[in-house]
């Protein structure tokens, strides 16, 4: 026990000791939750339009206004010639051209069936098509006002009332933060140990400890019990900041989540150990583990939701801790779920956990 | 109290150690002289049982590396080649942390080290990666006695140390020796040797010797001339044609010269001058265990 208590104040003192420790630890973490919480919104904002308007009239002028009234849209040109703004999107200066035809107001007019066209810069796809939904439903809208104007009864159809339930503002920072959150944890957990061991190896300290009697559980537990204090004190802190700067909710139970994050921990940190073990050079490791954080987090549903991967990758999502643990951070703080709803999930942290440290410690070799 | 018996070691298919085999009685101080790369560091390695031998057995106190590693590891003070103390961590907390690991304190054991430690102690808050080379190896040897071991096994302890340095650590050892400590040094220096209570000759992983420096050196079977001139190439060079020489190398301002018992000073000066070397000193003289060494390797 005092041999533990021994390495573990050693480690905290190394850790301490780096000039560039403190700063990566506790700087790092709030500017990445402050500054990806702000900027890894899905909503588009300014989207730059241009619109060919070859009616040129009252009614297309009105529609024009209409769009460009919209928060979501820039109104950068208007022109009658379809050229002028493909050049532009060839410029990257422009996202969407909407053309409006001839006679568009005057088939409207006569209740003819009109069409109005839109072309879309779809380098990224995803903006493309939010962006076109956004033009829709402002056309949409423009139909429904100008029919009603008129006093035109418009058929009625399906009126659909959406209600977002644990998140009514559809706040997409509720949504990002916790997960953000989890990805800081993670990866300073990943790395810290990752690099931990390995680092023992590179600058041949290993050489002089592996002919001490010290027992590998003891070693082993040493070096995890700093990270594991050091990943609590960091998601209590990215906590205080989701709390009370991003304003969101926490709904369920303080304990549960220190509880998963807790187990979660060993399991990240014995993942860093693996890593250590198996690697020669700190270079190695930061590979390995810069590999693995990148494909759970690419994979974990914080960016893209998991049900929209393929089959296959879906599938692979199960071995992700990542994973579960934004599935539970999401439940328990913005839909307070209890344990009995995250049961799974823990118990796939906790066998993993279990099994990823009984391999790190098998594989810490005393011996060469 | 260290028995070597016929170790092998492979490293795929380079052979590091070629049956290797020799004693250390308790209490000697024992030197392991060898060129780098002669096996020294992977016998160490298998001694402090952090290496497999491919065959072969050795024991320390009758512990054998392999089955009682455990054992080995309480009884074995370890100063590896690199220098592989904390950097970041200070002179004392080096020690606490080598101590503690061993599950003893400092103040228990400070008799042993007390008289290294008092060189050490002016710079105890320091951190030892601010430590110069000799203060350094002074850490590594406090930390490797702290436990109280009863074997020390230094590797190459007085390599990168300046002459001064290596001197006093040396004189630690002698003083060690004196408190019943069995140490095994390798080294790569032949005027280490000569301090050593027995050495054994290493290169290519073979025993080329095994005996006391003093009957080490008096086996050197020529006779033995140190030259001293202007070049030693031109000297060497010229040599080359003496009849009677048997070898002559290069020993820093000087050349020692072997040659057969027949050749006396007048020719070999004779042999000089006709070549226009011009000569400042020749003189017979005792073969130093560097001189066996090389004659061992030719």
């Amino acid at each position: 026990m005092r041999r533990i208590l021994y390495i573990v104040e050693k480690e905290f003192k190394q850790i301490f000791r780096d000039k560039m420790m403190k700063p990566i630890l506790f700087i790092m973490p709030v500017v990445q939750l402050a500054v990806l919480s702000y900027t890894a919104d899905f909503t588009v904002k300014d989207i730059r339009i241009f619109v060919q308007d070859q009616d040129i009239s009252p009614l297309s002028k009105q529609l024009i206004n209409k769009v460009s009234a919209s928060d979501n849209f820039t109104l950068l040109g208007v022109s009658y010639s379809y050229e002028e703004g493909i050049n532009e999107v060839e410029k990257n200066k422009i996202d969407v051209i909407l053309t409006i035809p001839e006679h568009f107001s005057r088939n409207f007019n006569s209740q003819r069936k009109t069409a109005l066209f839109i072309t879309a810069d779809a380098i990224n796809s995803s903006k493309a098509g939010i962006s076109i939904n956004y033009l829709q439903n402002i056309i949409r809208d423009f139909q429904v006002e100008q029919a009603e104007k008129k006093g035109i009864q418009v058929k009625p159809g399906i009126e659909v009332i959406t209600r977002n339930w644990y998140n009514p503002d559809l706040d997409y920072k509720f949504f990002m933060v916790p997960g953000i959150l989890v990805l800081l944890v993670t990866m300073i957990a990943l790395f810290l140990s990752g690099m931990n061991i390995v680092k023992e190896k590179e600058i041949g300290t290993i050489e002089q400890l592996n002919v001490t009697p010290i027992m590998k559980y003891q070693f082993i537990i040493g070096k995890l019990l700093p990270f594991l204090i050091i990943g609590l004190v960091e998601f209590t802190v990215g906590l205080l900041i989701a709390l009370y700067w991003f304003k969101v909710p926490f709904l369920g139970s303080i304990p549960l989540i220190y509880m998963f994050t807790f187990v979660y921990l060993i399991l990240i940190l014995g993942m860093g150990m693996f890593i250590s073990t198996i690697t020669e050079t700190q270079q190695q490791a930061l590979f390995l583990a810069w590999f693995f954080s990148i494909v759970f987090i690419l994979m974990s549903g914080l960016f893209t939701p998991v049900e929209s991967m393929p089959d296959w990758a879906q599938k692979l999502t199960y071995l992700n801790p990542i994973k579960y643990y934004i599935e539970v951070i999401r439940l328990v703080m913005l839909k307070g779920s209890s344990f009995s709803s995250i049961k799974v999930n823990f118990l796939v942290i906790v066998l993993s956990a279990i099994f990823i440290n009984m391999a790190a410690i098998r594989n810490y070799k005393k011996t060469a | 109290m260290i028995k070597v018996e016929n170790i092998t070691k492979n490293y795929g298919d380079v052979k590091a150690l070629k049956g290797v085999s020799f004693e250390v009685k308790k209490g000697q101080l024992y030197g392991l002289i060898g060129p780098d790369g002669s096996g020294k560091t992977s016998l160490f390695r298998i001694l402090t049982s952090l290496l497999m031998p491919s065959s072969g057995k050795a024991t320390l106190s009758d512990y054998d590396t392999v089955k009682d590693y455990k054992k080995i590891r309480k009884i074995v003070g370890y100063m590896p080649e690199r220098f592989s103390l904390y950097m970041d961590l200070t002179v004392e907390e080096n020690l606490n942390f080598f101590a503690t690991v061993f599950n003893t304190t400092v103040e228990e054991n400070y008799h042993l080290i007390e008289y290294i430690y008092k060189m050490l102690e002016p710079f105890k808050h320091r951190r030892a990666g601010a430590l110069s080379g000799g203060m350094k190896q002074k850490l590594a040897l406090s930390c490797a006695l702290i436990h109280k071991p009863e074997v020390l096994l230094l590797d190459e302890p007085t390599t990168g140390v300046d002459p001064v340095s290596r001197k006093e650590f040396w004189e630690m050892l002698k003083m060690l020796q004196e408190t019943g400590l069995t140490t095994l040094v390798s080294t790569p220096f032949m005027d280490d040797a000569e301090l050593c209570d027995e050495v054994a000759l290493i290169q290519d992983g073979n025993i080329l010797k095994i005996d006391t420096p003093a009957n080490i050196a008096a086996s050197y079977p020529h006779k033995l001339w140190k030259v001293v001139t202007e070049n030693n190439y031109n000297t060497l060079k010229a040599l080359d044609k003496l009849d009677g020489k048997i070898s002559a190398f290069s020993f820093g301002h000087s050349v020692h010269l072997a040659t057969e018992d027949r050749v006396p000073e007048d020719s070999i000066k004779k042999h000089l001058v006709d070549n226009n070397i011009k000569i400042e000193n020749i003189e017979p003289i005792k073969a130093s265990i560097e001189d066996v060494f090389m004659e061992l390797m030719r």
